[in-house]
């Protein structure tokens, strides 16, 4: 089996069908990394450049790993130890990545589109990793992956996403990739984090925590991103955490059975109480072990599997 | 005596109501006589014109272009610019200040209209600054720049921030008899945006720019217009809000004139769906909604003037992330095509796109010669309505290529451009 795709941009370009195949792919290779030698030779000789134009320890360290534990050789640029520094353009630092001839290249850029316009530009396979506040479909992936493995499925779920959904590409990605596998999305945060016409994606959108609370199966926290953030967004911190956060008050009109997830890294005490994030509906943590299941199944699925 | 006779074409002028097959003598860079070719203009010693099945339009007008001489001239020089505003049909241009050094004294006017005299093509109008250093902080001198030649002042690219500044300008400008004509944009609320704020830029996670950032401005300016009764003219207008706004205080009868861009009213937010840069514009694309009521606008006379908001941009500002790549568009080499589809569309009349192309233009910068009347400078553009032809940005007169129209099947185009009596461009 194989993805007939060079690249993977985002979720919309994804069939259910394949998001179907990767989940699978994904649930078998997660046990490689419980192995005492945590490492299969199948993308033995492939060369694998990631590209990390944004801070990021997750994701980056999840990729990395992943390909390691399929034997690919990485390389790893970060803006600050690129050419970047030196003012090159990123299609020309692609350009010259691209005449080494990696066989995939995983791109995390703060800009929208980076990631489309570098897979414009070299025969590679290119990854997003996370592009501003577009995508990030490999998040996504490993979220309903972890959601799958806990719940038995994803169609007719309710899964609420909470918190800054203008800046988050995670919501995004999150709200079509649930969406296209049956379950429901409702969307919830203060006026000021909910773009202009984000209903089209066909989630409905709620100012009141507790209404997208009620009666969910899933819980995905939303990070308030201090780095992307606007003025006025808000007043306080404490405010916020007050109206918007998750606590131990405000989960309990949730189902008993409640998963909560974050996509990391966590603002303890603002969008999500410590007693909240460390309890025992948080699956915080198996949202990251997965995220390393899901990056080998893309890398297998793109370079590996029988030609 | 040299005379020039442009035989046969259908000669349609707005300012003089002219609309038929007329013949055209030319004399001393001048129009001599315009008759039916029963009058008396037959001198055997004339060169010979044929214009017959072409339409003789008074020469087009450009009242909003960028240069980009002196500064960066790696993406237009006066001369590159000219040539294209021939290739594209125009007879005269207004160049925005926006340039290195900023265009706020005699000196730079100076300069730039020594540039367009070498380059001896079409005429340059230069607009001069709103604000020294387009900084929006203190008035650049309007009274030597006007005595340099400019026909308007702006800080186009940049909007005034402080209203009591755009007061004061309103003021001082009048007393020159110098129009203003206002970026309107609120920066605040741009902040960070890149392209126009709704379901695409949610889609693409692109941060939005509101239509408010723009009619806010247009509200404001509005009101200062009211309180200074002084000439104010609105540069691309792009927002449904603002063409209502401007609608409703023409109608309160305020000296108030208003512009559009080809691309306000040919392409939509859609445009930048692929993250292309060339559709990078400020103000940005908008929706379905807003192009219909800019084209309502142009309909209705609420919209006085086409102009291109031609800005050259090369690849080193083009080729980058959408975030960081620059705004603007090139478009006089595709402005009179995109804009005849409105006359294919029914949406406006032949005459009144000349007009909106032409002398409407002339009249608001007041240039002293409006339409082919006996006696004006022998300005005129030949137009085949006919002609079909593919948009090939590597053609181009400019020096930059960043046009969102590239490979657009077009029909209708200038095939002469006349400056002067002297023909600056020929294509027919």
């Amino acid at each position: 089996m194989k993805i007939e795709k060079k690249d993977i941009l985002d979720i919309e370009s994804l069939p259910a069908e394949e998001i179907e195949l990767i989940l699978d792919t994904a649930d078998s290779l997660k046990e490689i990394s419980t192995r005492p030698i945590k490492k299969v030779p199948t993308l033995r000789g492939k060369t694998i450049v990631h590209f990390f134009h944004e801070s990021s320890t997750r994701t980056r360290t999840s990729f990395e790993i992943a390909a390691k534990r399929l034997s690919a050789d990485t390389v790893s640029i970060s803006a600050s130890t690129s050419s970047i520094v030196k003012g090159e353009t990123l299609a020309d630092t692609v350009r010259n990545l691209e005449a080494m001839n990696p066989d995939a290249i995983i791109i995390r850029h703060s800009a929208a589109g980076a990631p489309h316009m570098l897979a414009r530009l070299v025969r590679s396979s290119v990854i997003n990793a996370g592009d501003g506040m577009h995508a990030h479909p490999t998040q996504a992936l490993l979220d309903m992956m972890t959601v799958r493995e806990k719940k038995g499925r994803l169609h007719g779920l309710r899964v609420a996403i909470i918190g800054d959904i203008a800046h988050s590409r995670v919501a995004r990605s999150n709200t079509v990739g649930f969406l296209k596998m049956g379950a429901h999305v409702i969307l919830a945060g203060p006026p000021t984090m909910i773009p202009q016409g984000i209903e089209v994606l066909g989630a409905p959108v709620t100012y009141y925590v507790e209404e997208a609370i009620k009666n969910a199966d899933v819980i995905i926290m939303l990070r308030i991103q201090k780095e992307r953030q606007q003025p006025f967004l808000f007043p306080s911190e404490r405010e916020y955490a007050s109206y918007y956060g998750l606590t131990t008050e405000n989960l309990s009109a949730a189902r008993d059975d409640v998963l909560i997830m974050h996509p990391g890294p966590i603002n303890r005490g603002v969008e999500i109480a410590p007693e909240v994030a460390d309890g025992p509906y948080s699956v915080i943590l198996d949202q990251v072990a997965n995220g390393v299941a899901i990056r080998m199944a893309l890398l297998y699925l793109l370079l590996g599997g029988p030609r | 005596m040299k005379q020039t006779l442009i035989k046969g074409g259908r000669v349609l002028d707005p300012e003089t109501g002219i609309d038929g097959v007329m013949d055209i003598l030319i004399e001393r860079g001048r129009i001599a006589e315009i008759g039916n070719e029963k009058s008396k203009i037959q001198n055997p010693k004339s060169k010979i014109i044929d214009a017959s099945g072409k339409l003789i339009t008074p020469g087009l007008i450009d009242i909003h272009t960028h240069l980009r001489e002196p500064g960066h001239e790696y993406k237009e020089t006066v001369e590159s610019g000219c040539l294209a505003a021939a290739h594209g049909g125009f007879t005269a241009i207004c160049c925005m200040p926006n340039t290195e050094p900023v265009n706020d004294n005699q000196s730079v006017t100076d300069y730039i209209l020594r540039k367009a005299n070498m380059a001896a093509g079409v005429r340059v109008y230069p607009v001069g600054a709103i604000s020294r250093g387009l900084r929006g902080e203190s008035l650049a001198e309007y009274g030597e720049m006007k005595a340099a030649g400019v026909v308007a002042v702006s800080d186009d690219g940049n909007p005034v921030m402080n209203a009591q500044l755009m007061r004061r300008a309103l003021e001082y400008a009048k007393g020159f008899g110098l129009l203003v004509i206002s970026h309107c944009e609120d920066r605040n609320l741009t902040a960070n945006g890149a392209m126009n704020e709704g379901v695409t830029a949610t889609r693409l996670g692109l941060a939005g720019i509101p239509n408010a950032a723009e009619t806010v401005m247009v509200a404001r300016d509005i009101a200062l217009c009211e309180l200074t009764d002084a000439p104010l003219h609105i540069a691309h207008v792009s927002a449904e809000g603002s063409v209502r706004l401007i609608r409703d205080a023409k109608a309160r009868g305020l000296q108030l004139t208003a512009e559009t861009a080809p691309h306000y009213f040919s392409l939509t937010e859609e445009a930048v769906m692929s993250y292309d840069t060339n559709a990078k514009v400020h103000p940005p694309l908008r929706t379905d909604r807003d192009r219909d009521a800019v084209r309502q606008g142009l309909r209705d006379g609420t919209i006085d003037v086409i102009a291109s908001d031609h800005a050259p941009h090369s690849s080193v500002e083009k080729d980058l992330e959408f975030d960081a790549a620059a705004n603007g568009l090139i478009g006089m080499e595709t402005s009179l095509p995109l804009s005849l589809k409105l006359v294919e569309m029914g949406l406006l009349s032949l005459k009144d796109l000349i007009a909106k192309m032409s002398t409407n233009p002339a009249r608001i910068v007041k240039l002293n010669y409006v339409g082919l009347k006996r006696g004006n400078p022998a300005d005129l553009t030949i137009i085949d309505l006919e002609k079909k032809f593919t948009v090939d940005a590597n053609t181009f007169c400019s020096k930059s290529r960043n046009t969102p129209f590239n490979g657009w099947e077009l029909k209708g185009k200038a095939v002469m451009t006349v400056v002067g009596g002297k023909i600056v461009f020929d294509d027919r």
